[in-house]
């Protein structure tokens, strides 16, 4: 049955974030056949080297990934509440659930002042939704309003952000830790041989995983942010209620202006899945360069063109299910 | 989600399933008989309603459609709105206990015309409400998404469903209808309308 739609497709979300991906890839193949190429010119000490990071990087990652719902509910000191507990919060999460077809994740709440909310785990199975205190009960937010965070923040899981950004992140963890390594057996290794050929590796090695890191470092950057829009898009979609999930930004955004009560370094390490980010940046376009979350006013004017597409009474495209 | 959608951050709006909807009549009868609940004649759509003029029209058609047949037999009292809490919409659809057919086919007619409008994955529930003879409530929600029902039993004032009776029900309808099996999805709908 080909149903008719409401939803228009953003092709140039979809065309910038594979345009990102692709280059991610694209410095990733490079740096592989870079590390290859190093590794059949290096004596022991230059494969053992890159050998280690590959490991320990990939370990960190596999174990971060693995226990990522655990790690952020204990670093944001949350609590899991159960349907008794949080009746509220349990029956909007039951019914975005049922509207959007996917496993309900556990539900947290964080005793935090600073407004916020995130959503984490591997798989749909292993997810969690954590809310704060700071959300719920002195940010102001309306019903509607909340549920445009929560349904936000389901968009998280439903794309399995936290695989993607994991995988999208374990080639800067490996290129940081070479750079890392190469810089202290640089230090420390001393020179056990003459060849100057091989003396240069070290150095070499260096200075393409500390290119990679950067470079991967920006487009990952980019890519949660685009990541963030499209949580958005599909928040909005899914309650069809985009000026709500606008007006909650806004006032969530307001809300970190105006408290800040919270020690930045203890909110700092949830920052990519957060709602909002929690610390801000001095220099508008070098922050837009690097930050996690794309700036308020990119999110809104987004919220308001699906809005405007929502209340077009010819915006139904038999074709265009997206 | 498909593997692309994942990589894109993309979510398919899901389309609903209706077609088990009609499997309710001859459900009706079989909790009758078998656990003494009879239809109380009342059921509802529940659905997500959007922002913007285009479904505001939609609804007012469907009203309109709906009450058409009112005091004529079978036609049914005229149909409620409401906004329940969490802001969803529910249409209200009252007949007499002995008319399920009516109300299944009134309950089907809503569904169809926010679907044709492209409004289906607005849709959030359907429900339709019973008693037993101690005055017992239980309802049958339909899910569109999944095409699943299941049981909903609140008792007392508070905030607490009869689990016993609600795993008695999926019992004696489990072969007639389709019930959601897992368990997880049986969210409440505390002080639903119609119920």
């Amino acid at each position: 049955m080909a149903a008719r739609t409401r939803y228009a497709p953003d092709r140039g979300l979809t065309v910038r974030m594979t345009a990102t991906m692709f280059l991610l890839g694209l410095v990733f193949v490079a740096f592989v056949a870079l590390i290859i190429g190093i590794m059949t010119y290096a004596h022991a000490s230059g494969a053992s080297i890159i050998l280690v990071a590959v490991v320990f990087g990939g370990g960190s990652a596999f174990v971060s990934l693995f226990y990522s719902d655990k790690i952020a509910l204990a670093a944001a000191g949350a609590r899991e509440v159960s349907p008794q507990q949080a009746p509220e919060l349990h029956g909007i999460v039951d019914r975005l659930c049922a509207l959007a077809d996917m496993d309900k994740p556990r539900v947290a709440i964080a005793p935090t002042r600073l407004p916020n909310a995130f959503a984490t785990g591997r798989n749909s199975k292993n997810s969690v939704l954590c809310v704060t205190d700071g959300l719920l009960y002195h940010s102001g937010l309306n019903q509607e309003e909340l549920e445009g965070v929560l349904a936000h923040e389901l968009s998280h899981v439903a794309h399995k952000d936290v695989q993607v950004m994991t995988y999208a992140s374990l080639l800067a963890i490996v290129a940081g830790l070479l750079v890392r390594f190469a810089f202290y057996s640089e230090l420390f290794g001393g020179r056990r041989d003459n060849n100057s050929q091989a003396a240069l590796l070290i150095p070499l090695i260096m200075l393409a995983s500390a290119v990679v890191y950067a470079v991967s470092f920006l487009l990952i950057r980019m890519l949660s942010r685009y990541r963030e829009l499209a949580a958005d898009r599909s928040g909005a979609l899914l309650t069809q209620n985009p000026s709500a999930l606008a007006s909650a930004l806004t006032k969530v955004s307001q809300g970190m202006n105006r408290i800040p009560t919270e020690d930045l370094r203890k909110a700092e390490p949830l920052n990519a899945f957060y709602f909002a980010p929690a610390a801000k940046l001095n220099g508008k376009s070098m922050a837009n360069l690097l930050s996690t979350h794309p700036s308020l006013d990119k999110r809104i004017e987004q919220l308001a063109k699906i809005q405007r597409e929502l209340g077009q009474p010819g915006a139904a495209d038999p074709r265009g299910i997206q | 989600m498909g593997f692309l959608d994942t990589l894109l951050g993309r979510t398919k709006p899901v389309q609903p399933k209706l077609d088990d909807l009609f499997g309710l009549p001859s459900a009706a009868v079989q909790l009758e008989a078998a656990a003494g609940f009879r239809p109380t004649g009342s059921g509802s759509v529940s659905f997500r309603a959007p922002e913007g003029k285009p479904f505001a029209d939609i609804q007012r058609e469907v009203l309109e459609l709906l009450d058409m047949d009112n005091g004529k037999p079978g036609g049914g009292l005229p149909v409620e709105v409401t906004k329940d809490s969490y802001g969803y919409t529910w249409l209200v659809c009252n007949h007499l206990s002995d008319e399920m057919d009516a109300l299944v086919t009134d309950l089907h007619a809503v569904n169809t015309a926010l679907i044709d409008g492209g409004f289906g994955p607005q849709l959030l529930c359907t429900l339709v409400a019973f008693a037993d003879e101690r005055h017992r409530r239980l309802s049958l929600v339909y899910l569109y998404k999944r095409g699943t029902f299941y049981p909903f039993a609140p008792s007392g004032s508070g905030n607490d469903r009869d689990n016993a009776l609600e795993l008695q029900v999926k019992g004696v309808l489990g072969d007639d209808l389709k019930f959601e099996q897992d368990l997880t999805r049986w969210f409440p709908v505390w002080g639903a309308p119609g119920l």
